[in-house]
């Protein structure tokens, strides 16, 4: 039982060295905490595509608020667009694709630190969804509700008519898939993920944004990226 | 379970000890599966039960926890305490043995310390990671983008540990005999003496 004395005959320095090891590696992952998005994007720099494409996830997450997402049939998907308009409309897929398609790439950044780069998406600008439905005058906002309930969230109207704004349907050349939100949902790169609301059925027009699922929790209202939740760095 | 070990055997660790290890071992298991499927999208969306998963997860991070510092509390500290000197311990012989030569080395190896000293280090870093990852999400003052890159990064490099650890435990002809030390405390002392002549030594010695 006793034979766990100290043994070794190397002395306190070679116990240094150990204890060294042992704290340089805390101190790494430390730092890791600060700036380990930065050391990911230098190594991406240097790794080959190959090796990245070994990583299973291809840079996503799945992220739900509950325990089961969404099954949508698409046949059956109606996009209501209601609230202040002069006209709601009950689209469904077929309609809102024959809106005039738009396509871009853009990068998505989760509010937790993981991010995608050049993501493909296509879907319609909301200059093009809304104009059918005639906003009122006095529609401010865009309430986006999921069919995850209760996941919703809000834009100001100037917020969905950036340029990089869409309802999208397909991800990387491929109708969107279930995990991402299928049939349809919010893309607004410039925000984080959770303002993307995915599994969209009712976009409501109304006088201000309200808060949203994760608002109510806390979060930015205003989800900039680099610009909000406490990761502004020059906050 | 301080018996004396059968004649041909040396006593290679204590129930402490070995609880230490099955408890980490053990909730490791539980933490990677749980982690993957919260991960990895193909599992996330066959299993599909995000909010279970990821409570499984938190609870088997809490369990882990409390057992290891009850292991501490009621355990033999003593053992634990000798232990940790030991691993933190690299001397000239186990620098020797590090650079590939042949060097006597003790009842712990250069490599199963480099080994402890590198899980250690990872179970606070996951610690701290997975706390702050909890916290993030419900207060921004919590919130930084490294801690998921982070908690990512030491399941790559733990997966690519334990593999090698595996290997040599369970299947590694010359070395696999190690196991026995971690779950019944005594190994053969000819293996012993070809594996850890320095401890056999001391062992005969004391």
């Amino acid at each position: 039982m006793d034979g766990r004395q100290q043994t070794e005959t190397d002395g306190v320095s070679d116990r240094a060295i150990g204890r060294a090891g042992f704290l340089a590696m805390l101190g790494a992952g430390v730092a890791g905490l600060f700036y380990g998005k930065d050391a990911l994007r230098v190594l991406r720099g240097f790794v080959p595509n190959t090796v990245e494409a070994l990583v299973p996830t291809a840079g996503w997450r799945i992220y739900t608020i509950g325990d089961r997402m969404p099954a949508i049939d698409p046949s059956a998907w109606r996009l209501r667009v209601e609230g202040l308009v002069e006209q709601p409309l009950s689209l469904s897929l077929a309609d809102v694709k024959g809106l005039p398609r738009a396509e871009q790439v853009s990068d998505f950044h989760c509010v937790t630190g993981w991010s995608v780069n050049d993501v493909h998406w296509a879907g319609v600008r909301f200059q093009n969804l809304l104009a059918a439905a005639g906003p009122l005058p006095g529609a401010g906002a865009l309430r986006f509700v999921s069919d995850e309930v209760p996941y919703v969230d809000s834009l100001t109207l100037d917020q969905v008519l950036l340029p990089d704004v869409m309802l999208a349907y397909e991800m990387d050349g491929a109708p969107l898939s279930r995990p991402h939100g299928a049939p349809a949902r919010l893309v607004i790169p410039r925000m984080y993920g959770y303002k993307n609301v995915k599994w969209v059925t009712r976009i409501e027009l109304v006088e201000r944004a309200e808060p949203g699922y994760w608002e109510q929790r806390g979060y930015d209202s205003d989800a900039w990226v680099g610009k909000s939740n406490g990761l502004d760095p020059s906050a | 379970m301080t018996r004396a070990p059968r004649p041909g055997y040396l006593r290679r660790f204590t129930l402490t000890e070995r609880l230490v290890h099955w408890t980490h071992a053990s909730a490791f298991f539980a933490l990677l599966a749980t982690g993957l499927v919260l991960y990895v999208p193909v599992l996330s969306t066959w299993i599909n039960r995000r909010n279970t998963v990821k409570n499984v997860h938190l609870l088997t991070a809490i369990v882990w926890a409390v057992a290891l510092a009850l292991l501490v509390v009621l355990g033999n500290r003593a053992a634990l305490r000798g232990t940790w000197r030991e691993i933190e311990t690299i001397g000239a012989d186990d620098r020797r043995w590090l650079r590939g030569r042949r060097a006597p080395q003790g009842r712990l190896n250069a490599g199963q310390k480099v080994n402890a000293l590198l899980t250690a280090a990872f179970a606070v870093l996951f610690t701290l990671s997975g706390v702050l990852l909890w916290l993030g999400e419900r207060d921004t003052r919590f919130r930084l983008d490294g801690s998921v890159v982070v908690h990512d990064a030491l399941m790559y490099v733990s997966l690519v540990l334990l593999t090698g650890h595996l290997y040599l435990a369970v299947i590694h002809p010359k070395t696999r005999h190690a196991l026995r030390g971690m779950t019944l405390g005594d190994v053969r002392e000819d293996w012993a003496a070809v594996h850890h002549s320095r401890w056999v030594e001391e062992e005969r010695r004391r």
